[in-house]
């Protein structure tokens, strides 16, 4: 048999899953077990994608893993309390907050959401209870023989939340997630599972945040099932701020009914390695899907963003604007898949991908990639990999403008229309000061 | 003002400028005509910085200091301005945004406080008139979409907001019309003083009946072959250029 990749992981998952399932009691018999079981035998017979691998071509995380990590079950206590976490707040932003600090959901640091319409539990109760949001939520939307870090995350997430939202509610206030990877003391890693379902008609806007305190390495991934009901509109935010040590693999696996509008923005600012894959299917007629996306990248980040929009039904639309600034030795991917299948006859599909380079060093891997069945739709696809434009700079800088503002500048308002679309001006703000913050630095 | 002596530029291994020699007062007009290809904007863009250029020879002085030392940016925070022949257009900024930036950092660079919202408002309303732009227009993205001939009023908006000590108007009259001809030189004549000096680079003698030189000089192979009043216009205009490449010809 050929040796497969990340063995070494393999053999250290082992002996934690087996620790796991020694823990697990009376659970041990549960559908969710029974998943997880599948997704463990899944990674031992595939083990993780090889330098071959198509869908990791560009992204080495397996030997990145194998390299930088102990993997040794992380257990350890932190000690953050709710003003050491403060800074990391969205500044302005009126939210409920819900707070994981390594991996593990804080009652004490949250805020209670009591509002009518929205139920959210820890998924840590929900499986013991074996509840009706595991048997309909878990691994339904997301399925593991996708990625093998899904399948990771599948076998050992044990800590997340449910959002439920109620028919017709609309939700006040948007709710932020706060993920803090204490890596004061040591490496860590965890890995989080949320599901999430949006009732008809509902409206709901939830963020993503991660930060790492301290200076140690840190490996986490984040698994989101989304089930988005008929005529619901749901934003989705992931904010990737984290600290050059920071491992991340993402999951957002989404399902729209009819009608339904749902808009994603995802903003990789920093971090050591980060994968999102975002996958949405179009499962309804009448769908608008936006996919937005802003890597800003310096120094050694590398980010990868891998989407795929599969358009099921008729009559559908989606959009997706990803744009990248690279700096430094820093790398960006972009793949972006659109299907549209047999079926999904008048769909309107667009994607563009637009890169900066600042940088002789900085690298770019874009590919569009469309997979058409239906005979009668509208797509188009786009993507363009350029320097910064000489003319335009030496335009600012012949009315008296500095050098380097003359660069943020344009750089600025190559980003803004990915910027513009976001609606929520405490997040826009937010964002934008990070952009000129890193830009005029 | 200016003083060039003796300029030489090349753009990668063409030589374009061989030995321009000028002297600008405060107050003057200058005219500089020629021929297609003769190296009038070539002067434009080495004046205001371009580094696609090579000066490899000359001295050029402005305002007592060796403007050939000075960042693009620093010639403008100096007080030179250059009207693009083609203005750039970008996407993301607006006119009212850029100018707000570009001032401030003139300002700064002069020891002066930004200017607060309310005076900067009024500032452009009032440079605005000038040039007869529309407000919805400043606040778009700079030059996008725009027509050839509000690209150009915005450029004399644009010399309007900053006030230049020398402005330098590259083949602005070109592509515009009779009437956006005459906003765009309008405002030129009204923000000429005795203080401040305008260079007017063209290939038509159409736009000196509206901004009327003192002085007006032909280039041709990277020279200037004649020097002349206003006068020396007209008869171009009459004659075209031939006769000038023949005499100048004739000598080298």
């Amino acid at each position: 048999m050929d040796k497969i990749a990340g063995q070494w992981i393999i053999d250290s998952l082992e002996i934690q899953f087996e620790a796991f399932e020694k823990s697990l009691n009376g659970q041990g018999k549960s559908a969710a077990h029974q998943l997880r079981k599948k997704a463990f035998e899944s990674l031992v017979s595939k083990g993780f994608p090889s330098a071959k691998s198509e869908e990791y071509k560009f992204t080495n995380f397996t030997k990145a893993i194998e390299k930088n990590f102990d993997l040794k079950l992380n257990s350890e206590a932190s000690d953050l309390t709710a003003e050491s976490i403060q800074e990391f707040e969205i500044e302005g932003l009126e939210a409920y907050r819900l707070v994981f600090v390594n991996g593990v959901y804080s009652d004490s640091l949250s805020d209670q959401i009591t509002e009518d319409g929205i139920i959210v539990t820890s998924l840590v109760d929900e499986f013991k209870a074996d509840s009706k949001i595991i048997a309909n939520g878990f691994g339904k939307i997301a399925d593991f023989e996708s990625d093998a870090f899904l399948a990771l995350n599948t076998a050992f997430s044990q800590q997340g939340i449910s959002i439920q939202v109620a028919d017709k509610a609309i939700i006040s206030k948007p709710i932020v997630l706060y993920y803090f990877g204490d890596a004061q003391h040591n490496e860590v890693s965890f890995h989080v599972r949320n599901i999430i379902s949006t009732g008809k008609f509902s409206e709901v806007t939830i963020i993503e945040k991660f930060d790492t305190i301290g200076t140690n390495k840190s490996f986490t991934t984040i698994v989101n099932e989304i089930s988005i009901g008929e005529n619901a509109q749901t934003q989705y935010f992931k904010i990737e701020n984290d600290n050059e040590q920071a491992y991340h693999i993402s999951n957002v696996h989404a399902r729209q009914a009819s009608s339904s509008n749902f808009k994603t923005f995802t903003f990789s600012l920093n971090g050591a390695m980060v994968r999102n894959n975002l996958n949405i299917k179009l499962d309804g007629e009448g769908i608008d899907t936006y996919m937005n996306g802003l890597y800003l990248l310096k120094g050694k980040t590398h980010v990868d963003n891998h989407t795929v929009v599969d358009h099921l039904k008729p009559n559908c639309h989606s959009s997706e604007l990803y744009k990248g600034i690279m700096d430094g030795n820093s790398k960006g991917v972009f793949n972006g898949k659109i299907f549209v299948r047999q079926h999904a006859q008048k769909t309107n599909a667009f994607q563009s991908n637009k890169n900066i380079l600042l940088s002789d060093t900085a690298t770019i891997n874009t590919k569009p990639q469309l997979e058409i069945w239906a005979d009668d739709v509208s797509c188009s696809h786009g993507c363009t990999t350029g320097q910064l434009d000489m003319d335009a700079l030496f335009y600012l800088q012949a009315r008296g403008i500095k050098k380097d503002k003359a660069k943020a500048m344009l750089l600025h308002a190559f980003a803004s229309d990915v910027l513009e679309t976001v609606a929520n001006e405490a997040i826009k703000t937010y964002l934008e000061n990070i952009i000129t913050e890193r830009l005029e630095k | 003002m200016l003083s060039i002596k003796n300029l030489h530029a090349r753009i990668e291994d063409k030589e374009i400028l061989r030995g321009i020699n000028l002297e600008v007062k405060p107050g003057e007009v200058h005219a500089i005509m020629g021929p297609n290809g003769s190296g009038k904007s070539t002067l434009a863009s080495v004046l205001a910085g371009r580094e696609d250029y090579e000066v490899t020879g000359g001295v050029v002085e402005f305002l007592g200091k060796d403007l050939l030392e000075l960042a693009a940016d620093e010639r403008a925070r100096e007080g030179i301005f250059l009207a693009f022949q083609y203005p750039i257009e970008i996407p993301g900024v607006s006119t009212t945004n850029f100018m707000k930036t570009a001032i401030n950092q003139i300002r700064e660079h002069h020891g002066e406080k930004p200017l607060d919202a309310v005076s900067f408002l009024k500032l452009m309303k009032e440079k605005m008139k000038l040039v007869e732009i529309d407000q919805a227009l400043l606040s778009r993205s700079l030059n996008e979409g725009f027509s050839g001939g509000e690209k150009k009023r915005n450029e004399i908006f644009q010399m309007a907001m900053l006030e230049p000590k020398l402005a330098i108007l590259d083949e602005t009259d070109s592509g515009l019309d009779i009437d956006a001809l005459r906003i765009v030189a309008n405002g030129v004549n009204k923000l000429k003083s005795k203080d401040n000096a305008t260079i007017v680079v063209t290939h038509y003698q159409r736009l000196l009946d509206y901004i009327v030189p003192d002085f007006v000089h032909v280039l041709y192979n990277g020279r200037i072959v004649k020097s002349g009043t206003k006068e020396l216009a007209l008869e171009l205009e009459e004659k075209g250029y031939d006769w000038i490449k023949e005499e100048a010809d004739a000598i080298a």
